[in-house]
């Protein structure tokens, strides 16, 4: 019988990446999953996709998949990837991102990614905590949750990822779940194809130290409490309020339009620069 | 009382008898488990401390910085990326005269990324006035701490300490410690209480613009203090030694150096497989010494010209290389004897970077080249089939 290998695998590195350093049960390998099917949905020349990333476990995403991809310095990668976009508009470019390397080394290039509207589509893998250096505390730790450097309970509250990006300026917002994984692939397509910043925020989990830490149990206990208690966003309009109490939203959350900014940039370009043949004249 | 524990936690239990006021850091491999047991000292209550676990290591750096203009104690500690991104900061601590102390669990830097030991980090910030300590073993990290801070606080100095620690090789290595007690700690190391602090009793301004006509002489200052600093870290260390009865050396250490023809210059722990080499080659009849550096910066000169006048053959191993020069430790020691009444000849060797492995064999390899003519900056175990073309 003829093996058909599922579309992820023929996107893999397969012969000389692996294994991954992901622990077994990791919601990192679903979210990537989910990327590679959107960008197979969209059609998307593999050789037009420039994936960028910084470090942590979700940043290790690119060096598995077989795109343009660049792996550069912890909380950098929105600006390394500005500069790739800027220089060649022509690729797609998708960066992949965790809570502590986009929002706590990297949370100024991300409000200012975001307020810049640079045709970049950034997914935010949120696992509430510094999975690869062992379960510190995360600017996205729940307040009261524990880390290895908050014992005790975090006393710090932590980012509205979505909000965050709107208020910076980001054109399109949406939240998934790795346990939602097919609205996951629908939303992380829709935010390749919008022109300016889109931001998806993949709430995952790290039962290897987070869940250890808070008790929440194993991956799939993790994957159950993300089940219930993500609500889509349809359907929270019809919800009371008390019936969304602990809960999150799903889905687009945010879409509007603006100019975006390597396209401004060129009109820029087209309105001032002198035209060859004149510039030879006034010499 | 002596406990085998982990490096790291060797560290922190030194740090706890420092009495830092403020503590802040932020993770990353292999310092992690310095923060993870000092944020548990804090948060049981067994350190009266403030712990702030910060967004980067700019931030941490910064916080100390802060900290420090008050008057407190102030301690961080990281590595390799998260030292070079507080780069900035550092130089304005040393600039500011605030004398924290840093731990650096020293890595290898990116590009490739690598997390695992060589000292790459520490030697690119060599020229931000920092005093620069090496330790080579956990004993004596741990004791370091309380040196620097005394060596740093001492009003004739006041300047910010780091202390070095191999990264993997020693934080995550566990080995039996001597614990140092409070009582005599705090007898070692009285509070710090600076002359010049922000205070609203005596409002002060710190870190103002300087211009060009008296710049300089801030500069000058800070060359000097450094070099005041010679003497304090081996003063310190004698009276370490009559506190805890411990002594791992002042600027330098020399290990049997008596009559040695070769004599290998190093940093940190590798420094401990040489001894064993020198060991083993003195027993075969060979006179081999090793000669450890403490101190990197100040640059202990003269007291590394008197170690090796005598010597016939230098060889000095480094984990790090100034790319486009040469091995850094290499390059100061040739400078420390250019001049000089005696000449010994001096090879350099980079070794042990991205944590490769500096096994005996390969010391031992070094020791005949070195012997046998003059090496250049050797890059020690190279894989050949691995250089490729470009
Ligand atoms: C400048 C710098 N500081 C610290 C680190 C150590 N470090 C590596 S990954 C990481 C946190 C990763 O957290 P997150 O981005 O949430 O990713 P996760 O591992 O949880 O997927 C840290 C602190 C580093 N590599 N570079
Ligand atoms: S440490 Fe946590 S985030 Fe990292 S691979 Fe394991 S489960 Fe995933």
């Amino acid at each position: 019988m003829e093996i058909i290998p599922a579309v992820t695998y023929t996107y893999l590195r397969s012969k000389k990446k692996f294994p991954n350093v992901w622990c077994a049960g990791c919601g990192i390998g679903i979210a990537l999953g989910a990327i590679i099917r959107a960008i197979d949905n969209l059609k998307l020349d593999r050789n037009d996709v420039a994936m960028v990333s910084g470090i942590g476990c979700s940043s290790r995403m690119p060096v598995y998949v077989d795109f343009n991809t660049l792996h550069t310095t912890h909380g950098r990668a929105l600006a390394f990837a500005t500069g790739v976009k800027l220089a060649n508009p022509k690729l797609k470019v998708i960066v992949i991102t965790g809570d502590g390397d986009g929002l706590a080394i990297g949370g100024n290039h991300f409000i200012h990614t975001c307020r810049r509207n640079i045709d970049i589509t950034t997914i935010l893998i949120n696992n509430s905590t510094y999975g690869m250096t062992g379960g510190q505390y995360s600017p996205t730790t729940p307040f009261m949750k524990i880390g290895t450097t908050a014992p005790y309970g975090n006393r710090e509250r932590d980012f509205d990822i979505c909000n965050l990006a709107k208020s910076a300026g980001a054109t399109f917002v949406a939240r998934g779940t790795v346990y939602h994984v097919t609205l996951l692939e629908k939303i992380v397509q829709q935010a390749i194809l919008k022109k300016g910043f889109s931001l998806v925020e993949v709430i995952s989990h790290c039962h290897t130290f987070y869940g250890r830490l808070n008790k929440e149990g194993t991956a799939v206990k993790m994957m159950e409490w993300q089940k219930e208690h993500a609500i889509p966003i349809q359907a929270a309009a019809k919800l009371p309020p008390e019936k969304l109490k602990d809960k999150f939203l799903i889905g687009t959350l945010w879409d509007v339009d603006f100019p975006e900014y390597c396209e401004e940039y060129d009109k820029v370009i087209a309105q001032f620069q002198v035209p060859p043949e004149d510039s030879e004249g006034k010499k | 009382m002596k406990k085998v524990i982990e490096g790291s936690m060797a560290v922190a239990e030194a740090v706890k008898v420092c009495r830092p006021h403020v503590i802040s850091a932020y993770p990353i491999t292999p310092q992690t488990h310095i923060v993870e047991n000092l944020s548990q000292f804090v948060a049981d209550g067994d350190l009266k401390s403030q712990f702030v676990n910060v967004e980067s290591e700019f931030g941490a750096a910064s916080v100390i910085l802060g900290a420090s203009a008050t008057g407190a104690r102030a301690y961080s500690t990281t590595t390799s990326q998260g030292l070079l991104l507080m780069t900035e900061v550092l130089f304005n601590i040393a600039g500011l005269r605030f004398p924290v102390v840093i731990t650096c669990t020293n890595r290898a830097v990116s590009a490739p990324i690598n997390i695992w030991n060589d000292q790459q980090d520490v030697m690119t910030i060599r020229d931000s006035g920092w005093i620069l300590l090496f330790a080579e073993d956990n004993q004596e990290a741990a004791d370091m701490h309380l040196q620097a801070f005394k060596i740093g606080e001492h009003p004739e100095i006041m300047l910010p300490v780091m202390v070095n620690m191999d990264g993997f090789i020693l934080t995550h290595a566990f080995e039996p410690i001597e614990f140092i007690d409070q009582k005599m700690a705090d007898e070692f190391l009285p509070p710090y209480k600076p002359e010049l602090y922000l205070t609203t009793k005596n409002p002060l301004t710190f870190g103002i613009l300087a211009e060009p006509d008296w710049y300089m002489e801030t500069r000058y200052r800070l060359q000097k203090a450094i070099e005041a600093s010679s003497d304090m870290i081996e003063e310190v260390a004698d009276q370490f030694k009559k506190t805890f009865g411990r002594y791992q050396g002042g600027l330098v250490e020399k290990y049997r150096l008596d009559g040695a023809e070769t004599v290998i210059v190093s940093m940190g722990s590798v420094v401990g497989t040489i001894k064993e080499v020198a060991d083993e080659l003195r027993d075969k009849g060979k006179k081999v010494g090793v000669l450890k550096i403490r101190a990197f910066r100040p640059f202990p000169k003269e007291a590394i010209y008197d170690a090796l006048k005598n010597v016939k053959n230098v060889i000095v191993m480094e984990k790090a290389i100034s790319l486009g020069a040469t091995g850094i430790l290499y390059d100061e020691i040739k400078a420390a004897l250019y001049g000089k009444p005696s000449q010994p000849k001096i090879s350099g060797f980079i070794a042990g970077l991205g944590g490769r492995d500096i096994p005996k064999e390969s010391i031992m390899k070094v020791i005949e080249k070195g012997e046998a003519g003059i090496s250049d900056n050797v890059f020690v175990d190279l894989k050949e089939n691995l250089i490729g073309g470009k």
